[in-house]
């Protein structure tokens, strides 16, 4: 069916087309079994996050008001950045894919929530819930494999400025809701194209330069000024929360789709995917992170990046419930369910940047033809 | 700040800096999503209520007693709200008759509420509603009201939780000011909610009150009112109750020509059962599709030429959602049936769902 089965071991090679589909049953029914009993528990679970969240939020920004004192400092911009995490990870990722939807609350909804990040909601839903999660890891469909700027797969061809692509992958990591916005607006599209005038783009830009003139004025001019002889030290912690909730967000995704055993698929392999074919690309193209609770809710349950991709609109408290079923079924069916530690799979993920930055070695595959090298540049 | 303008257009100026000073400190969420965690009933609040007492009134009715919002507006005798509670996780809404006089004590006001058989909400707010909890609220509406001018004669024919809308003008004062006969039919005497007090009312010679237990006695008929009471059509009267009942009192009325003296309330428990495929209106859009039980909501309205926002098609993205204004669709991938009853407005996947009756899209 796809990339994989060039690859020396085809993981599915021993999957008949029936079992396929049977895997796509058994996980319907995971998905029906999970929203039969769907309630008032889960309301309570994100009421209580995004309680829990703004109440850090605020007071973390209140102590950060005295930010000249050390211990302030200190408090303040670690509350913050556990806060800004929240935001964007468990509440601002999940409610977008519309998880919380069936609440039929205006206030945490899909349609009106706007999230703590420079990409406007709806240019990410666009691009994340609608590319991303649709074409996940199908080369040349699905861009979140390394953003446009990385080659993270061996079958993305290599081109010198691949070379660079660590540092660029240092740099990503730091602004990474700079890079996302970027990302989601398909910049580096319309600079390649020269086609920086056309009305939806520039209507894009607009929102994103409207997002991001609020939020750098919020955490870089109005709270500050609030903490009035703490101008500077505010100034750092929020730059310093943000750059901490960057790293970190951007090491959890990069978990989710890079490291050691992740599958990639061939464009020409979903045309005409069934439910069975597309629930099976979920399974072996995406990665857990192994860990305790507070890793769980601080990935925004993103650590289930395998139950995420399976059922992307069940709400993230059910992840780690539906797990071992998950998992069961991927023993049942001799699949290979990829998790590790966070150091281990960030490594993982950081080695393939690396690696992939110089051109594939002793490929027993096909080598790509220059005139494809050509026309593909930027990968 | 320092011009010779006027002085309102300057404090104006001041509120909204201030505001949106404010909206520059919680951007990209709002002030008020803060204020909500500690001040839910505040002015400025959306309006809501918090529930501070459930009041059993029969075996399968209650009276909720709601401490409104600083919002509340306020309500004349007869009027109904909405209101939206959490069933099960799941925000619905639904109209109650306001049982309170408008001047109730503390503010306060109260609903009573019929538990009927299957009905989720109902039977949640009868049954399983604690003291304490926030409640959503609409203002007042409904024009099922007393005249200025209170009329000397009056009617009341009711039956069920007809009583409600009622009860509402006769804690009003209502008794004392006009000559009322309130006919209500219940299936039996423990059924009558605020039977004691209606009683009571009645042995004080506030009100003549005619209880028809319809278990023992079977359902009133219309033509027998003339024998209960003689000069029912010289009354004004306002009738409330199932809308069998009432299609029965309206026909009388007007064959008697005096239909401009009834004024009625029909309850609305729009019951919704979903079918196969139904009548597809996209109200915006002001297009009306015929659309099967196996077309998506998204197909039928594009091939309508009616502009649907869509995304993935496969209803992992939540980019096809739109408001269900009422109706009933069907979820084609496991068969879940969601329905909504006019003001809803549930979000639904339009390329995901399939109609299962009639549905009112507002797109």
């Amino acid at each position: 069916m796809t990339v994989i089965q060039k690859k020396a071991v085809n993981p599915i090679a021993h999957l008949s087309a029936e079992d396929i589909e049977i895997i796509g049953k058994e996980l319907d029914a995971i998905r029906d079994r999970v929203l039969a009993d769907r309630g008032e528990r889960d309301a309570r679970y994100i009421r209580k996050v995004v309680k829990t969240q703004r109440t850090l939020e605020m007071s973390s920004r209140a102590v950060l008001l005295f930010s000249l004192f050390p211990p302030a400092w200190v408090v303040g911009t670690a509350g913050l950045t556990v806060a800004k995490i929240l935001e964007n990870m468990e509440i601002g990722h999940n409610v977008l894919h519309g998880q919380w939807d069936w609440m039929r609350d205006p206030k945490i909804h899909s349609t009106t929530w706007e999230w703590d990040h420079v990409s406007p909601a709806d240019q990410w839903k666009q691009s994340h819930n609608e590319l991303h999660h649709r074409y996940t890891n199908v080369v040349g469909k699905d861009n979140d494999l390394g953003y446009g700027i990385m080659r993270v797969d061996e079958d993305q061809p290599w081109h010198p400025m691949h070379l660079g692509q660590p540092l660029w992958n240092l740099i990503n990591a730091m602004f990474f809701e700079y890079g996302i916005a970027a990302y989601d607006m398909e910049l580096g599209d319309h600079l390649k194209q020269r086609n920086l005038k056309d009305p939806k783009f520039r209507a894009k830009a607009r929102a994103v330069g409207r997002k991001i003139r609020r939020q750098v004025l919020k955490d870089y001019v109005v709270h500050p000024l609030l903490s009035g002889p703490s101008f500077l030290s505010t100034l750092a912690a929020t730059f310093t929360a943000n750059l901490l909730r960057n790293v970190w967000s951007h090491s959890v995704i990069m978990c989710g789709h890079f490291p050691n055993g992740v599958e990639t698929f061939e464009k020409t392999s979903i045309e005409g995917e069934t439910r069975g074919e597309w629930y099976l690309r979920q399974m072996l193209g995406s990665a857990n992170i192994s860990g305790s609770r507070l890793l769980h809710i601080m990935t925004g349950n993103l650590s289930y990046q395998i139950e995420h991709h399976l059922f992307p609109d069940l709400p993230s408290n059910r992840y780690q419930e539906i797990a071992p079923q998950v998992r069961a079924l991927f023993d049942r069916y001799g699949l290979h369910y990829t998790t590790g530690p966070l150091p281990k799979q960030v490594a993982s993920a950081w080695w393939k940047v690396i690696r992939l930055s110089l051109p594939n070695r002793n490929d027993s595959r096909q080598p790509v033809a220059p005139a494809a090298l050509a026309s593909s540049g930027t990968a | 700040m320092t011009t010779t303008a006027s002085r309102r257009p300057q404090k104006v100026t001041f509120r909204d800096r201030l505001l949106r000073l404010a909206g520059a400190v919680t951007t990209p969420v709002l002030p008020d999503d803060y204020l909500d965690l500690i001040a839910p009933l505040r002015a400025g609040a959306p309006l809501r209520g918090r529930i501070v007492a459930v009041r059993p009134e029969t075996r399968d009715a209650a009276t909720l007693v709601i401490r409104p919002g600083r919002a509340w507006q306020g309500h004349r005798p007869g009027q109904y709200i909405r209101l939206g509670v959490d069933v099960d996780g799941v925000r619905q809404w639904r109209a109650y008759s306001l049982t309170s006089p408008p001047d109730a004590a503390e503010g306060r006001i109260s609903v009573t509420v019929k538990a009927i058989p299957d009905g989720k909400v109902s039977n949640h707010l009868v049954r399983r509603l604690r003291p304490g909890t926030i409640v959503h609220l609409d203002q007042a509406q409904g024009e099922f009201v007393l005249p200025a001018a209170t009329p000397e004669r009056v009617l009341f024919l009711t039956a069920g939780s007809g009583i409600t809308p009622v009860m509402g003008m006769l804690r009003s004062g209502l008794a004392d000011r006009a000559d009322v006969v309130l006919v209500h039919s219940a299936p039996t005497r423990d059924d009558v909610i605020f039977g004691t007090e209606l009683r009571a009312l009645a042995e004080r010679g506030a009100l003549r009150l005619i209880e028809r237990h319809t278990d023992t006695d079977g359902l009133l008929d219309v033509a027998e009112l003339a024998g209960l009471v003689p000069d029912h059509l010289d009354r004004e009267a306002w009738a409330c109750g199932p809308i069998g009942v009432l299609d029965a009192i309206e026909g009388y009325w007007s064959a008697n020509g005096l239909v401009e003296r009834l004024h009625t309330e029909r309850f609305r428990p729009t019951v919704i059962t979903p079918g196969e495929g139904g009548t597809v209106t996209f109200t915006g859009a002001g297009v009306t599709v015929e659309s099967d039980g196996a077309t998506t909501l998204l197909d039928a309205g594009e091939n309508a030429g009616v502009l649907m926002p869509s995304g993935c098609r496969m209803g992992i993205c939540f980019g096809c959602v739109v408001p269900l204004r009422q109706g009933a669709v069907r979820d084609l991938r496991n068969g879940d049936v969601t329905t909504a009853v006019p003001g809803d407005g549930v979000l639904v996947q339009t390329c995901v769902s399939a109609a299962a009756g009639t549905c009112d899209i507002d797109l």
